[in-house]
């Protein structure tokens, strides 16, 4: 339950969805996030721990530094999202193929 | 039968490709007719577009609304960039949530294949920050039918508390 809570908390802020929208483009370490979103290291520090409680990041050593990526339950909602629009598009299609087949084969075999 | 494809491609783009049984020419009027277009370009089952203005010449506006007879909907304005009978239409355009998305160009192309036609439909956003706002939103609507899905399982979790 604790952590569907957070999960709850950490999405409902903007930034930190944007976070992780930048996030799925690959991984990223503090300071490469504080560019972009123009706040402080501290906040984008304090926002990044909350994702990670979440659940929503993970976060490796590397020497000094710790770079984020998305946990693979975020990947997985961009994915889903990704297939709802190629559900959409594909449906669309269907729909465009039984209009073809109704405006007529071909140009040379016209109605008589 | 899966004939459609959709990828992304570097930074900026996702490409869609479809083949149909049909002449370029008919797969291109059925993209540039408004009475045709009000009868495909529909998305999921249930949803309707009563509104559909398509004036397709360079500069003319497009306007499609959606809605699905029960209270919601959403609506696309763009403006056609060119167009090349019956192999090219170049396009931008935008979803309104009701807050505008960023601008997406679109270039379709329509190739002779066989028989029939090979659609290709290239997205592009105008950099690197505009894909990442996309991706945003579109997690944000992938991640509100997730809240539905998490508020099945508080709501049986609390049940299955109750009756303990």
């Amino acid at each position: 339950m604790e952590n569907l809570d957070a999960a709850f908390g950490a999405l409902a802020d903007p930034t930190r969805r944007a976070i992780l929208a930048r996030l799925a483009l690959g991984e990223a370490t503090v300071m490469e996030l504080v560019k972009p979103f123009e706040l402080t290291q501290p906040a984008i520090s304090q926002h990044l721990k909350v994702l990670e409680n979440a659940g929503l990041i993970t976060r490796r050593v590397d020497g000094t530094k710790r770079p984020c990526r998305l946990a693979d339950s975020s990947i997985a909602e961009i994915d889903q999202w990704l297939e709802k629009l190629r559900k959409a598009l594909a449906k669309n299609y269907d729909r465009l193929d039984e209009i073809l087949a109704e405006i007529g084969p071909k140009k040379g075999s016209r109605k008589r | 039968m899966s004939k459609m494809t959709l990828k992304t491609e570097g930074d900026r783009h996702v490409v869609v490709t479809r083949k149909f049984a049909a002449s370029p020419e008919a797969v291109y009027r059925a993209h540039t007719d408004t009475k045709l277009i009000q009868k495909w370009m529909l998305g999921p089952d249930g949803w309707t577009m009563p509104v559909c203005i398509n004036e397709a010449k360079p500069g003319g506006k497009i306007r499609f609304e959606w809605a699905d007879g029960k209270g919601n909907g959403f609506y696309l304005t763009g403006e056609y960039v060119s167009l090349e009978p019956y192999s090219r239409i170049v396009h931008v355009e935008r979803m309104h949530l009701p807050e505008p998305t960023p601008d997406n160009h679109v270039e379709t192309r329509f190739d002779a294949d066989g028989t029939g036609t090979l659609m290709t439909m290239r997205m592009t956003l105008p950099d690197e920050k505009t894909r990442a706002a996309m991706l945003a939103t579109g997690m944000e609507h992938g991640m509100e039918a997730s809240y539905v899905k998490l508020e099945g399982l508080i709501q049986a979790e609390a049940a299955k508390n109750a009756s303990a």
